[in-house]
């Protein structure tokens, strides 16, 4: 009875216990209901790589084709050949790149000293820095842009770099890692005559290899991703990251639809392949800090 | 239990070395702006010059400028619409994918968070396409249930719900990802218990999930008001506060003041009224997660 109970409401903790009571060819009606919740979801993505393979002649009339007529590429020809697109991709990997990089190394070292090392202050400081996560960006975007001016960045990929070296963000989340780190081998390398920075690079660092992935991961998305910083930073073409480049683009050109689409999916692809590659610790990590606040 | 570390005054210079890099920048892009924001608000700067002290007059000229005016009115639309919608949305849809038993419910998950990681700009040039009011494929869709032709971003009466529908398709993603966690900790027992004292489904979902997932309801709720509230990427690549500012939302109206009509001080005083905001909502919810964890 209780059992009988247990597998209809499919609620019961232990997967092998329920699974040989099952009846084996029953219909799940579920599906009836989540496949298309999922495809409403997917389609629009489904319908920009389906466009940016359409001539343009199916996509500007009315109604307007739902399936291309075989492969054009004359969308990624266009974008390849009449674009900056290729130049603002390199620009946006070298961009997001350096702010990876730099955001792990500097975040560890800072992690590292907030977490091990004791020195005079260290709580305030740590304090005061997790309390700039509230600040909101519109606050600091004006000063920051003459900043960026006085330093002689403006309009230069360094203006887009220097605001995305370091994050609290990854500082907080890194020190949280290396607090729940075992101090007993630390220790030993360090009697051993480790320096520092040695034990942090040789024997934390391999450690903490998921919060690192996690904190790659989500550097590289809001670097890759930002429109707002761009914007403001940049105003010569050549120095276009893709979201600002896509954006452009777009408010120019509505009757080439089918490049528009193919410069969208080159801007796309990659925060979809990083995501589909780290998506079990980049949810976690979001609702573990959410969660736990 | 004597520890081998040395103790903290040796380690000053070396701790110094590790943080002092990570600590600048943050400081030196964060709390120096903000200062630096706030004297401008009190300027008539132009972006490139420093401008003359004018004390309050940015913010009295905002009290009474019907285009902050309305990028408020906006603004309040746009978060009334999106924080119940999205939050609301995201549970029910984590209600729905919260069978880990079920086939493929992988996939389902995937595909509906999916959305969230497009950046907002890919989302808006993606939609403006999918909503042209001429040969967009919205309009196909709609024609095929007898609803005439709609302007959609093109039309001040539609535009800033239509850019809403699009918001919700990218943001609700996370609130699904959060709630998921959520209901994913409510004991099975507990349900169980209910279920055997013969709560129907929706006594379950009124006295078992909801009571669970009310923490964490409190939290999406803030942070989409905060989200919602600093709506731009989306506005920018769609209708740039258009048609007629029906689309003008509080920070496309500080952007256009600072960046646009270079009146860098009246833009900072607008960003503080903002942030006046933001700050006390960030406030509210440091004081709730800390009653929780007082009384929980």
């Amino acid at each position: 009875m209780k059992t009988a109970e247990e597998v209809r409401s499919g609620t019961s903790p232990s997967r092998t216990v329920a699974a040989p009571s099952r009846p084996r060819r029953r219909i799940d009606w579920s599906h009836v209901g989540l496949a298309p919740l999922a495809l409403l979801f997917v389609l629009p993505l489904l319908w920009e790589v389906l466009a940016s393979f359409m001539a343009d002649a199916q996509i500007n009339k009315y109604p307007p084709a739902l399936v291309p007529d075989g492969i054009h590429l004359d969308g990624y020809r266009y974008v390849f050949t009449n674009t900056d697109f290729p130049r603002w991709f390199l620009n946006s990997v070298l961009v997001s790149l350096v702010s990876v990089v730099s955001n792990l190394v500097l975040c560890s070292l800072a992690a590292y000293g907030f977490a091990r090392l004791r020195f005079r202050g260290s709580g305030v400081l740590f304090g005061l820095l997790v309390a700039t996560i509230i600040i909101p960006f519109q606050l600091t975007m004006i000063p920051t842009f003459i900043l960026m001016k006085n330093l002689g960045l403006a309009d230069s990929l360094g203006a887009l770099i220097l605001p995305n070296l370091v994050s609290v963000f990854g500082v907080y989340l890194l020190r949280q890692f290396f607090l729940a780190l075992p101090r007993d081998i630390e220790e030993a390398a360090i009697i051993d005559g480790c320096g520092r920075l040695q034990v942090l690079v040789r024997i934390v660092l391999p450690l903490a290899r998921p919060a690192l992935a996690t904190l790659a991961a989500l550097t590289f998305l809001t670097s890759w991703n930002d429109l707002t910083w761009p914007l403001i930073a940049i105003s010569t073409d050549d120095n276009y990251t893709l979201q600002l480049g896509l954006t452009t683009f777009a408010g120019q050109h509505h009757t080439i639809w089918s490049a528009v689409m193919a410069g969208n999916v080159i801007t796309t692809l990659p925060v979809l392949i990083v995501f589909l590659l780290t998506q079990r610790t980049f949810i976690q990590s979001l609702t573990s800090t959410a969660v736990k606040g | 239990m004597a520890r081998p570390m040395k103790r903290a005054l040796g380690e000053t210079p070396a701790a110094w070395a590790f943080v002092l890099p990570a600590t600048l920048l943050i400081l030196g892009l964060s709390l120096l702006p903000m200062v630096w924001s706030l004297l401008l608000s009190f300027t008539d700067s132009d972006l490139v010059t420093s401008g003359r002290w004018v004390g309050m007059d940015n913010y009295e000229r905002l009290l009474d400028d019907p285009a902050f005016r309305q990028s408020i009115r906006n603004t309040l639309i746009f978060t009334a619409l999106y924080v119940p919608g999205s939050a609301g949305l995201g549970l029910l849809i984590a209600m729905a994918l919260n069978r880990p038993r079920t086939k493929l419910i992988g996939i389902y998950r995937t595909c509906v968070i999916v959305p969230f990681v497009v950046s907002p700009a890919a989302t808006g040039v993606l939609f403006a396409f999918i909503c042209d009011a001429r040969f967009g494929v919205a309009n196909r869709i709609l024609s095929a249930f007898g609803i005439p032709r709609q302007g959609f971003l093109e039309d001040p009466n539609t535009a800033l719900y239509t850019l809403t529908g699009i918001g919700l398709w990218g943001g609700t993603g996370f609130c699904v990802i959060i709630f998921l966690a959520a209901l994913q900790d409510i004991p099975p027992s507990l349900v169980e218990a209910a279920r055997i004292d013969g709560a129907g489904r929706w006594n379950i979902f009124r006295h078992v999930t909801l009571p669970s997932v009310r923490p964490v309801t409190t939290f999406v709720v803030i942070w989409q008001s905060l989200v919602a509230m600093q709506l731009f990427d989306l506005v920018y690549a769609t209708t740039r506060g258009g048609p007629l500012g029906s689309t003008a939302v509080v920070v496309y109206f500080i952007y256009n003041q600072a960046f646009k009509v270079f009146d860098a001080g009246y833009g900072a005083a607008a960003a503080y009224v903002l942030a006046v905001v933001l700050l006390a909502l960030g406030g509210v919810r440091y004081l709730l997660t800390r009653a929780r964890r007082r009384f929980a």
